[in-house]
Parts: structure tokens; sequence; C-alpha cells
């Protein structure tokens, strides 16, 4: 029987961007190039109807995304209603709805 | 004729020696240097229309000839008054009023030895960028083509613990222009920017920030680098975090920029106790107020032009010059 002593090992929270595997991340920013001139002002974030009652943070996820961190993210976007609010608002003019698709049909393959 | 002291032969002290002498007023260039021109020398394409830094300074120059400016190279100030200059020789010059334009200090990279300046291989400043596109040479460990570049803004600007706690100012666009100047130059390269604030001050800089990251695919990362370390392979790892993630960031580059900070000079202390000028906390000279008598002293007969008060852009530079010239002329009239 396996004595469980309150011990574990946890994963490191690091961004290793020489490990991530970059390629979809690149694929993505190709085909939607606008998405790079995100400010990271948020705005797309107050304004979703889904990050006021649930934890999905747009801004986050797609620059994790960016940055070749997948994990969880087609699950995150699952929660977006594509109201299509934070496009109407992103002072970058980020077709952000665009890239909810773009990033879900990519990384539904993954 | 009436006299007066230009100390200084960078952009600053030509553009104010040429307006004195619109203005009926002779002036006379110290200027520490071998040739004229000061720090824009050093550098290659200005931002944000990359102009090449001669159409700035040529024109200044063959003025400065034309002119027949009296310009003294190779002449240090040793101590200055508002009706005197006195040089390193020894000789004593009597003027009607003096123009301090001796601009600033690049800060010492090597101060921050957590970035590796001068200790690591592919550690450069922006300085040294700039040298690099100048000469058309660039130091790589392989003679490979770099395919990371990592630039990192606020070395030795914002920073309390380097004792300097101001904004360098022109730095932003300066990494904003050196990336997309990088990339054009090594096509396959990522370029990451390290931020802690972009500040796009000036007309066409936040548009130059914006092309920067649409067409030219320059990765923006808000978090500041706390540390490199070098590679076995000679390259540099970086270590920040990705704030709008919250989560540390780490990765291996090929090179690694610092933007590097605009300081006081350390002469500044001198010149303020000798002829009892107020310098600001910053160290940088302090203008009389920040409004109408920007480019006034505290001392009646001594003006300022550039950036011996303060870090600026050279079209504010030069407007200040001019600026700063005709006060001498409504001073030595209303005298």
């Amino acid at each position: 029987m396996a004595l469980n002593f309150g011990y574990n090992i946890s994963k490191p929270r690091v961004i290793d961007i020489d490990r991530n595997n970059l390629r979809k991340s690149v694929e993505i920013i190709r085909e939607l190039p606008e998405l790079q001139a995100c400010i990271g002002c948020g705005t797309c974030t107050a304004s979703c109807t889904a990050g006021n009652l649930t934890s999905f943070n747009f801004r986050k996820v797609h620059t994790l995304v960016r940055r070749g961190e997948y994990q969880g993210a087609y699950e995150e976007l699952n929660k977006c209603m594509l109201c299509g609010k934070c496009r109407l608002l992103c002072p970058r003019g980020i077709n952000t709805r665009g890239v909810i698709m773009l990033i879900k049909r990519k990384l539904g393959d993954f | 004729m009436l006299k007066v002291a230009v100390i200084g032969g960078g952009i600053a002290g030509m553009q104010t020696a040429l307006r004195l002498r619109e203005l009926g007023i002779e002036p006379i260039i110290f200027e520490r240097d071998k040739e004229l021109g000061g720090k824009v020398r050093n550098w290659h394409l200005l931002f944000p229309t990359f102009t090449e830094s001669e159409a700035v300074l040529l024109p200044l120059k063959n003025r400065v000839a034309r002119e027949k400016i009296e310009v003294r190279l190779a002449t240090e100030v040793r101590e200055f008054d508002s009706t005197s200059v006195t040089l390193a020789s020894g000789e004593k010059i009597v003027v009607e009023a003096v123009v301090v334009c001796t601009g600033f200090t690049i800060f010492d990279a090597r101060v921050k030895d957590e970035y590796g300046y001068g200790i690591y291989d592919n550690v450069y400043t922006s300085v040294d960028i700039e040298r690099m596109f100048v000469d058309g040479k660039f130091a790589h460990w392989r003679g490979e083509e770099p395919e990371r570049i990592a630039i990192l803004h606020c070395v030795g600007s914002r920073d309390e613990k380097v004792c300097q706690r101001h904004c360098s100012k022109v730095c932003c666009v300066t990494g904003v222009k050196q990336a997309i100047e990088l990339k054009r130059r090594f096509p396959k390269a990522d370029i990451f920017n390290f931020y802690m604030d972009i500040r796009m001050f000036g007309p066409g800089y936040e548009e130059l920030y914006h092309t920067a990251q649409r067409e030219y695919g320059i990765h923006f990362v808000r978090g500041r680098i706390s540390e490199a370390s070098p590679l076995m392979d000679g390259r540099v790892q970086i270590k920040a975090e990705d704030t709008l993630t919250g989560r540390p960031l780490r990765m291996s580059v090929d090179m690694f920029i610092l933007l590097v900070g605009m300081r006081s000079n350390s002469e500044n202390e001198h010149f303020a106790r000798t002829a009892d000028l107020r310098l600001a906390d910053s160290g940088f000279m302090q203008p009389k107020d920040l409004f109408v008598n920007n480019v006034c002293s505290n001392e009646e007969g001594i003006f300022y032009a550039g950036t011996v008060t303060a870090p600026k852009s050279i079209g504010e530079v030069l407007n200040e010059a001019s600026m700063a010239a005709d006060r001498v002329a409504e001073y030595l009239k209303e005298r």
C-alpha cells in the first residue's frame, strides 16, 4: 500500500522557448499577422461576456499560444460564445473572433 | 561683435552657433573631440524614418564651415562662468554669455553585470549594433546568421540599483528601429523585445511600433530580463517573466542586445559647483524652469541646449538649440 506523505513534485511553470514547438504558433501568426499587434491592454478580456462568468481570459490564452504553450488552450477557447464584443473594442483592430476560430482550428487536430 | 561661448560641438552646439551667427552674434565652439558631430556620429540610421545620420550632420557641419564659425577642436573646457571660459590648457577666454551643449554619457552596460556585457560572448549594446550597421560587419559566434535575437529595453534607465531613476526616452523607439533593421538583415531570425513599458512619444513612433509587430513579426514580451548566462555553445540564456501570462520565461539567443540609456555627464557636478548651477536629481543640469525658461540656467548669462538637461530626440535638440540662441540674443540686448 502506497503511503501518502504529502510530498509531490511540481512541474516547472517556466515557458521554455527552446523546448516549445513553435510550429503551430508560427502558422497562426502567418495566417493572421495582426495578432502580433496586440499590446496587451486587456480590453478584450474586460468586455468578455464569458470572462465575466468564468475564468476565461482571451488575452492570456492567445499570448500563451504565441509562446508555444498550447495545453488547455482549445478547452479554454470553448468558453468563448463568439459574441464579438472584443472585436468591436480592440484598439489595434485585431479580428479577435477570427483569432479564436483560427487557434481552435489549428489546435483541434494537434 | 559680441562673443558667446558654445561648449560642445554636437548637433546642439552646431545649431546654437549657427543661429547665434544669424542673429549677428559671434559664436565660438569648444569641442573635446577632434571632430564636430558628437554622439550622432556613432549612429547609422535615425528613427522613425531610417534617415542616414549624415543627413543631419553634413548640412550642419557644412554650414558651420561656410559661416566660418570659430571652432576649437580637441579643446577641453575646465571651468566657465557667465563671462569667461577657462580651458584645460589654462587659457581664459572672455565672452558675453555661455551656452552649455555638453550632452550626455552613454550608460556603461558593464555596470549591470547580470547581463554579462564584456564578460560573455554575443552580448552587445545598442551602440555596438549601430557600429555594426555602419561597418556592415556583424560579429557573430560562428560566422552564421543569428536565429534568435533578444533586445532588452531600459538598461541603465528607470533603475534605482544603478542610480538611474529617469527614463532615457529615446531607447524604446531605438529598440523598435533596430529590431526592424536586424529583421531586414536577418529575415529568418526571431526577434524578441523585452520591455517594461513601451513609450512611443513622437510622431510616427507608434506607427513604427505597429509596423514592427505586424509587418516584421517582432515579438514584444512585457517583462524585464533578470539575468543572462552563457551556454556551452556560446549562446546566451536569458530569463524573464512574461508578465502578460504571469509565467516565468526563458530562452537561449544568438545575440543579446542591451538598449543602453542616456546618463548625465560626470563633469556636470564640477560645472555646477564652479558656476553655481543647479543639478536635477538625475544629475542632468536643471533648467530655470521646464516651460518658458527651459533653455535658461539659474544663472544669468548661462544657457542650455540639448541633452545636457535631459534625454531628448534629435529634432527636440535642434529646436531647443535655436531657442537657446534666441534667448542669448534677448539677454545681450536687455542687459
